[in-house]
């Protein structure tokens, strides 16, 4: 079976300066994944290095295999109409991950829009918005009509971040990269927007990497879980090995500190 | 359901400030004066009509000039060349200096700094020095000559805000996930980056169509403008100024007029954010 996602050895260097160091990671079709590590430690570089995203002044060596086509050194146009149908990224804050003069339902039908001359099928105006009022429902929206019309500031933190949600599957991907989806939110949204993308990803049997430095929430997101720190990769394994018996001595601070913590608000209530 | 909506705003509720209004009035009143220039104007603008340096009276409302002409026929006349040039000015301007602004901030980081450093030298190179420039390369003075030239000078402005805010704009998260989503650059421009930075740079368009109106007054009345009998304000108060002491009212007529304009584009401007910028509609 061929990974939908194979890195291997990847560097990312910055002005000299290696940031994320032998990296290799590989996710197969519908594998849920998660990447955990402090910030700073490359967790989100990662990512951009896998869709070919990274900001300037950053080079990566070594090697991404993304839907068998090699991302490491490709020309921008390569990878355009790979990302467009392969991938497709859900930010940390939704605010700016949402374009603030457009309206939602016209973000949203954009990326339908896309998909859909991507695809050579036909583009209509009242079939694009029936898959829009389709794809706000399917992440649990209120009000679908009034909402397509509303702009991300008239929403809430938790709407803006189910919106974003719905613009990621109007894509159709293969694989979701949800970078600290929930970071942003309170928590009871987050409880809502985890539900909501843990079924979506089982419905549409998306891969998923989750990146994150929350361990209970990438513990219920994923099966298969990696620890970065400061670039490199110090433990990986299924869920349940990793954060039972982490063996390296970062991945049981982590564990241990999330414990405490847990026990800390345990005894406040 | 935790979440709530706050409500929406019907796009009625745009909120029209007393300074808007008063700058649309005074820039309409300037559009239709100078419009109607074309079909009508009270007396022949290059006819003699009356005594020379008449006081202002019923049958010249702003007095004659030297030759004797009416002065305000040549006033309305002077306020459709200052229209004239402002619209060209600020449509070359926002041409050259959106496409350059755009390419800038798309650019690698060598090819930005070397755009940056020319727009830097550009701006601190004074517009009416360009416009001689300008003017010696071609065969004379002319509106043609002096709407380029304050157009490139004012591109130069255009070009140096365009970059910092599309710059601003491509720096978003939002575009990171349209170009994940498989936007092309120019799907980004069109869909995210104009719309993005239109509110701002409407803004700065429409002062520096003030700023081209008082240039081509200063140009005119340099002689690098408009030549005669084009009657360009700047014109008429180079011609007064002779005659300041006798006929005041020769020199404060088209000075009426010019700071009106550019007044009256000064107060649209600021209130014309309000209208194109969505998230600032609900107060």
């Amino acid at each position: 079976m061929a990974d939908l996602l194979h890195i291997e050895n990847l560097t990312i260097r910055h002005a000299g300066l290696p940031l994320v160091s032998s990296v290799s990671l590989s996710l197969a079709p519908g594998e849920r994944v998660g990447l955990i590590g402090e910030s700073g430690s490359g967790k989100s570089l990662t990512a951009l290095a896998a869709i070919g995203l990274l900001p300037e002044g950053m080079t990566a060596s070594g090697s991404i295999l993304l839907a068998g086509q090699q991302v490491v050194g490709a020309a921008d146009r390569d990878i355009v109409g790979l990302r467009g149908t392969t991938v497709a990224t859900i930010f940390q804050e939704p605010l700016t991950a949402l374009d603030p003069l457009m309206r939602i339902g016209d973000q949203i039908a954009e990326v339908l829009r896309r998909r859909a001359r991507r695809d050579g099928r036909p583009v209509s105006r009242a079939g694009i918005a029936n898959e829009v009022a389709a794809l706000m429902a399917r992440v649990a929206l209120p009000d679908p009509a009034r909402l397509a019309r509303a702009y991300p500031h008239e929403m809430s933190g938790g709407q803006r971040q189910r919106a974003a949600i719905a613009m990621a599957l109007a894509c159709r991907p293969s694989l979701l990269i949800a970078d600290e989806p929930t970071t942003a939110l309170d928590v009871t949204t987050q409880a809502e927007v985890l539900k909501l993308l843990e079924a979506l990803v089982r419905e549409e049997n998306m891969a998923l990497l989750f990146i994150s430095h929350d361990l209970p929430v990438v513990g219920s997101a994923v099966d298969r879980v990696l620890v970065l720190r400061a670039g490199e990769l110090v433990e990986q394994g299924p869920i349940g090995e990793v954060f039972g018996r982490p063996r390296h001595p970062y991945t049981q601070g982590l564990v241990e500190a999330a414990r405490a913590f847990d026990r800390a608000i345990g005894a406040a209530l | 359901m935790t979440d709530v909506t706050p409500a929406l705003t019907p796009p009625s509720s745009l909120r029209l400030t007393p300074a808007f209004i008063i700058g649309a009035t005074l820039v309409s009143l300037h559009v239709v004066i100078g419009v109607s220039t074309l079909f009508w104007t009270p007396y022949d603008p290059t006819a003699m009509t009356g005594g020379r340096l008449a006081a202002p009276s019923l049958a010249h409302w702003a007095g004659t000039d030297r030759l004797g002409r009416d002065l305000f026929t040549e006033i309305m006349v002077g306020a459709r060349i200052a229209l004239a040039v402002g619209v060209g000015a600020v449509a070359i301007a926002a041409a050259i200096g959106v496409t350059i602004g755009l390419l800038a901030a798309f650019a690698s980081r060598t090819v930005d700094d070397v755009l940056a450093a020319t727009l830097d030298i550009l701006i601190a190179f004074p517009t009416l020095l360009l416009a001689m420039l300008i003017v010696a390369a071609s065969d004379g003075a002319s509106l043609g000559t002096a709407i380029l030239a304050i157009g490139i000078a004012a591109s130069s402005i255009v070009a140096r805000l365009t970059r910092i805010l599309a710059r601003r704009v491509l720096a978003m998260d939002y575009i990171t996930a349209a170009r994940v989503s498989g936007t092309g650059w120019l799907g980004i421009v069109r869909i995210h980056v104009l719309p993005n930075i239109w509110p701002t740079l409407v803004v700065n368009l429409a002062l520096q169509f003030g700023l081209a109106v008082i240039a081509e007054a200063s140009l005119s009345y340099l002689g690098l403008g408009a030549p005669p009998p084009n009657a360009s304000w700047g014109r008429l108060l180079q011609e007064a100024q002779a005659t300041v002491y006798t006929a005041p009212f020769g020199a404060i007529a088209p000075g009426i007029a010019l700071v009106s304009l550019v007044i009256g584009l000064n107060l649209f401007a600021d209130g014309l954010r309000d209208v194109a910028d969505p998230t600032r509609r609900r107060r």
